[in-house]
Parts: C-alpha cells; sequence; structure tokens
C-alpha cells in the first residue's frame, strides 16, 4: 500500500524518486549491480557487460523511435561510427577513455544529424528506409576507407586507460559499463521531465499541432536524432573497447532490427522498457542454449533438435510478446506495482 | 482598434476555392465569432492564421504587423493560441505536461540543461508548474485529473484541458476551433463561462468558431458569416441575426413561412 507521499513544494513532487520506499529500492538495486561482479562467474559478467552495452544503446533508439516516433535503422551504423572513433583515437592517441567515448558520442551525433536531415519530409517507413540507406552507406564506408577504418579486416585496439589504469578484463570493463549505463538512463530521465523532452513526444503524438504550439519540428527531430546516436556513438565505444576489434562485421544490419526489436519488446516510450529489451534480447538467446545445455543429460540428442530451433523459440517468443503484451515488457513492470500500490485492501 | 486584420484573403486548392476575398476585422479585446455552414471555409480561415495554409492572396495583419512568411512556431510566440476542432491534445502525456507544453515557446531551456536537469532546466521548470498550477488549472477546476493521461477522459474534459494549454501559451489572441461541440448543456453552460471569464480577467482576444447559435449568440461581441468562402455579413449579434443573407445561407431559403409550410404540410392543414 502506497501512503504518506504527500508533499510540499513542487520540486519534490517532480522528483525521480518521490518516495522513501523508491529511494530504498533502488540503492538496494545499485548494490546489488555493484556487487555483481565480485560474485558472478566469468560468463555471467561478460553477458552483464553485453547488457550493459545495449542498454545505453537501446535507450538512445528508444528516445529516438520510442519518445519523438522516429523510426530509424541506423542505430548499429551510428555504433560503429562510435567504435570507429575509439578505435582510431586509441591507436594514434594517447587519450584516456572519457575523451575518446566523448568524441566518439559527438561523432555520431554529427552523423545522426545529417542522416535526421530527411524526417523533415519523410516519416514512418519512409524514413525507415533513408536511415536504411544511411546505414548501407556508413557499412561501406567502414569496409572501403582502409587508412582510417582498416577496411575489411578492421583494426584492433589498446584497452581502455585513464590515469595510468588499464582497462584489460571483462571484470574492469564492467564498471565503465555500469556507470555509463545509470548516466545514460538518469540523463533521459531528466529530459522527459523537462521542456525538450516534452517536446519529443509532442511530435510523436501530434507533429502539426506541435508546430502549432511553437515547436519547430526540423530542429527538435535533429535534436532527437542527435542525442540518440550520441548514446549509439558511446555504446559502440564502449563495444570496441570491450572486444578490442573492430571490423565493419561488428555492426550489421541486423544489429538495427536487434535494437528496434529490444525497444518495442520492452515497450516504446518508456525507459524502463527500454533496459528490459535491451537485456531481454540480449540474454533470452543465451538462456535458450543454457536450456539446451542442462537437458542434454536427460535427452542426449537436445543438442542435434535444439541449435536450429533456438532461432525459431526466439522469434516465437518476440512475436507472443508483441500479441499478449502490446505496451511492452515494462507494462508487466507497471502491473506488478499496480497490485502492490493497493495491496492488502485491493488485489 | 483591432488586433487582428484579415484583408482580401483567398486560399484554393486546386479548384475549389476554400476562402475567397475574405475581409473582416477582429476588434481588441472582444469576442468574436466566425459562423456559417459546414464547409464554409472557417476553420480553413483559422489555419490561415496560424500559418498552416498560406494563402495565395491578401494578408493578415495582427497588432499592425503583416505575417505572410512567419513560420507557425514564430506565430506562437507571437501571442496567437488556438485548440483544434478535434481536440489535439497529446495523447501519450498526462494533463499537466499537456499544459506545460503550451509554454514551451516562454522557456528557454537547451538540451544540455534538461539532460542535468539542472540550473535553468530545474528553475524553468518549477517557474513554469507553479505558473501552470496556480493560473490555469485552478481557474479551470481541472486540478482532480490533472496526473491523469489524457486519452482517459472524457470529451468535455479533454476539450477544457486543450483549452489549458492554449492559456499556458500566454496568449494575446485566442482562438477557439468548436469549444463547445460535442458537449451536454452543463459543460457548454461551463465553457461559456471560462471563455466570457479569459476576455475580462485575462485581457485576451478570443477569436471563435462555433455552430451552437444558443452560446454564439449570448457571448459575442461581434460575428462574421462565411458561407462559400465568402464573408455575408459582419457585425453585433443582433444584427446578423436579422440578415436576410444569413437566414437564407442557414435555411436555403429567405421565406421562413413558406419553408415551414413545406416542412409541416399536415399541421398547416390542421
Amino acid at each position: 500500500m502506497r501512503i504518506g507521499d504527500a508533499k510540499q513544494t513542487y520540486l519534490a513532487d517532480e522528483a525521480i524518486w518521490t518516495s522513501n520506499t523508491q529511494k530504498i529500492w533502488f540503492a538496494l538495486l545499485l548494490a546489488a549491480l555493484l556487487a555483481f561482479p565480485f560474485m558472478a562467474s566469468s560468463y555471467l559478467l561478460y553477458l552483464g557487460c553485453l547488457v550493459g552495452i545495449a542498454v545505453i544503446s537501446a535507450t538512445g533508439l528508444n528516445i529516438l523511435t520510442g519518445y519523438t516516433g522516429l523510426i530509424s535503422l541506423g542505430q548499429a551504423g551510428f555504433m560503429g561510427v562510435g567504435a570507429y572513433t575509439v578505435a582510431w583515437l586509441s591507436n594514434n592517441t594517447a587519450l584516456p577513455f572519457p575523451v575518446t567515448l566523448l568524441a566518439a558520442g559527438l561523432l555520431a551525433a554529427a552523423v545522426g544529424i545529417l542522416v535526421g536531415l530527411p524526417s523533415l519530409r519523410v516519416k514512418g517507413l519512409y524514413l525507415a528506409i533513408a536511415t536504411l540507406a544511411a546505414s548501407v552507406f556508413l557499412h561501406f564506408i567502414f569496409a572501403e576507407w582502409e587508412p582510417v577504418t582498416g577496411g575489411m579486416e578492421g583494426q584492433s585496439l589498446q584497452p581502455a586507460h585513464l590515469l595510468g589504469l588499464e582497462f584489460r578484463s571483462d571484470f574492469a570493463m564492467y564498471f565503465i559499463i555500469l556507470p555509463l549505463a545509470v548516466l545514460a538512463l538518469l540523463a533521459a530521465k531528466n529530459l522527459f521531465r523537462t521542456r525538450v523532452g516534452r517536446a519529443f513526444i509532442a511530435i510523436r503524438d501530434r507533429d502539426i499541432s506541435a508546430e502549432i504550439l511553437g515547436i519547430p519540428l526540423l530542429k527538435y527531430k535533429l535534436m532527437s536524432f542527435a542525442l540518440s546516436s550520441f548514446y549509439a556513438g558511446v555504446a559502440g565505444g564502449l563495444f570496441a573497447y570491450f572486444y578490442r576489434v573492430v571490423t565493419p562485421e561488428s555492426f550489421p544490419l541486423s544489429m538495427s532490427i536487434f535494437y528496434l526489436a529490444a525497444v518495442i519488446v520492452g515497450g516504446m516510450g518508456n525507459l524502463l522498457g527500454g533496459i528490459l529489451g535491451a537485456a531481454f534480447m540480449t540474454l533470452v538467446p543465451e538462456a535458450l542454449k543454457l536450456l539446451t545445455a542442462v537437458m542434454t543429460p536427460i535427452w542426449p540428442n537436445a543438442p542435434v533438435f535444439m541449435s536450429p530451433m533456438l532461432e525459431i523459440i526466439f522469434g516465437a517468443l518476440i512475436v507472443g510478446f508483441l500479441i499478449f503484451e502490446p505496451h511492452g515488457l515494462a507494462e508487466i513492470w507497471r502491473r506488478i506495482r499496480r497490485f502492490f500500490h493497493l495491496w492488502p485492501f485491493r488485489s | 482598434m483591432s488586433i487582428l486584420e484579415i484583408s482580401q484573403l483567398s486560399l484554393s486548392f486546386g479548384g475549389v476555392h476554400a476562402l475567397q476575398d475574405v475581409s473582416f476585422q477582429v476588434p481588441r479585446d472582444t469576442i468574436t465569432t466566425v459562423i456559417g455552414p459546414n464547409g464554409a471555409g472557417k476553420t480553413s480561415l483559422f489555419n490561415c492564421i496560424s500559418g498552416f495554409y498560406k494563402p495565395q492572396e491578401g494578408e493578415i495583419r495582427y497588432q499592425g504587423q503583416p505575417l505572410k512568411g512567419v513560420k507557425p512556431p514564430k506565430r506562437a510566440a507571437m501571442g496567437l493560441a488556438r485548440t483544434f476542432q478535434n481536440i489535439a491534445l497529446f495523447r501519450g502525456m498526462t494533463v499537466l505536461d499537456n499544459i506545460k507544453l503550451g509554454a514551451h515557446v516562454h522557456m528557454k531551456t537547451g538540451l544540455l540543461s534538461s539532460l542535468a536537469y539542472f540550473g535553468r532546466a530545474r528553475r524553468e521548470e518549477m517557474e513554469i508548474r507553479e505558473e501552470v498550477e496556480r493560473r490555469i488549472i485552478d481557474f479551470l477546476e481541472i486540478d482532480h485529473i490533472r496526473r491523469h493521461p489524457v486519452a482517459s477522459l472524457p470529451y468535455g474534459l479533454q476539450k477544457r484541458v486543450e483549452l489549458a494549454r492554449a492559456l499556458a501559451m500566454r496568449p494575446k489572441v485566442l482562438m477557439l476551433d468548436e469549444p463547445v461541440a460535442g458537449m451536454n448543456r452543463e459543460e457548454k453552460e461551463d465553457m461559456a463561462r471560462f471563455i466570457l471569464d479569459i476576455r475580462e480577467e485575462w485581457d485576451i482576444t478570443v477569436l471563435m468558431v462555433e455552430h451552437d447559435m444558443g452560446m454564439v449568440m449570448d457571448i459575442s461581441d461581434h460575428i462574421a458569416v462565411l458561407n462559400f468562402g465568402q464573408v455575408i455579413a459582419e457585425g453585433e449579434p443582433e444584427d446578423v441575426q436579422q440578415n436576410p443573407e444569413v437566414i437564407k445561407a442557414y435555411l436555403g431559403n429567405s421565406d421562413i413561412d413558406s419553408l415551414r409550410k413545406r416542412l409541416n404540410p399536415d399541421r398547416e392543414a390542421a
């Protein structure tokens, strides 16, 4: 039962965490996330890092597609721009990772603005195709601009470093990825309780009346593209540091679709949706593999039957969620919360 | 002194003449209403004033300044606010956020400040919240629904929220496109009271399109009648009511008695 959260000031009323219960739960979650690498196996730690990177990129795409209503198939391309920026800077300069990641974000944002230019004229599927063209074009640059990108073979890079510390292991990378993911989510949360975020949502819901209410469409659409690709660029940079090798095949078109699916399955226009979607899309295929391994002792032929089935089961799960939970995984969480808000007086 | 002067405005889509040589004035601090049968060009006129349509000929002057070439967002910042015929609220936002959005042009917070929610962003958000709460939510009696998503509200309340959002734009001219369409009698009376109060207390000129003749005649100071894209009459409610052109436009025949006879031959015979 939720009680005692009456507020005296508007500032307290518009805070992110409006009750002590929420603050305590969030602190516990944060503590658990910090303790995770000390207890997890190396495999789980590896997955944790991947989820963290995916959360940043999915949140970026959620800002663009979920909140501003602009469908983009360019997310993998923007991540590639970030990854190649970090790779080049780490091989040609001695800059520490905060600088290289910032540069990755900014360059990706600049590319994002260029790619977003058609969005004033086209929207919906047409915009998806326009961004698809951009991602093909970026892929071409990654593959052909050999002096900078290393061509088809790509390039390996130096580990991330800061103040003499080197971040080689997954364990060390986790402590870069986690704070950045938290920061990315906090910034997005702030955005959507202020003027700029409201303008994004207004453009998604009714672009014509948004314009008549005083929102210049092109400016805000490009701002959304820039921010979304900034997130993608940082995520791509982390990806490069994490794998320490970047090739054009690191960022295929299917990755853009992966992120679009993450946002849709998780819940469009909902920050929690981006998190849940990214985790779902990253972990479910792994969980299915794990399931196969568990079944093998009982059913020796499991790998033979299951390995071709994995993709099909994964696809069926996505379709199932779309049909039974069209508002995404975040909606399930919202229902659970509502239950406990009224519990035990009503259930 | 007129706050809005429309002169010789013509708008056509291909061969369809939505507006032809439309001229009329909106005197400052009045409630001016545009009436006319369906398809007369009332909403097209609003769209020209908002800057959504670009008229081929004529001009619109706002506070003496021609509006030609001024983009819609700029017009909003200059003090031209409006509501829409078929409610254009942002369905994914709460009532409070919808109203705050109206104040967009009066805020300056940029992207970086927004992301950090620090300094200007926080200060401006608090200022706007206070203004919205004190002046608008209280005035329109919608404090009980401020946290509701707009999509869940009944029609009459949605119209009221749309009015609230327009007021948050701090307008000098408030354009209302059918503010009481589809409302029941009580909701209509509330809305009429709000519109009168807005003119009296807020120092706002109201330009309205409405079909409900009872309300139009009751609260308007000035009426312009459009038919087939042309102004056929203009003046005070009493004058317009008596104008034979207007009666003809609405009833199709200036001879009301003969019309009545044709509609009710049996009763006449009895």
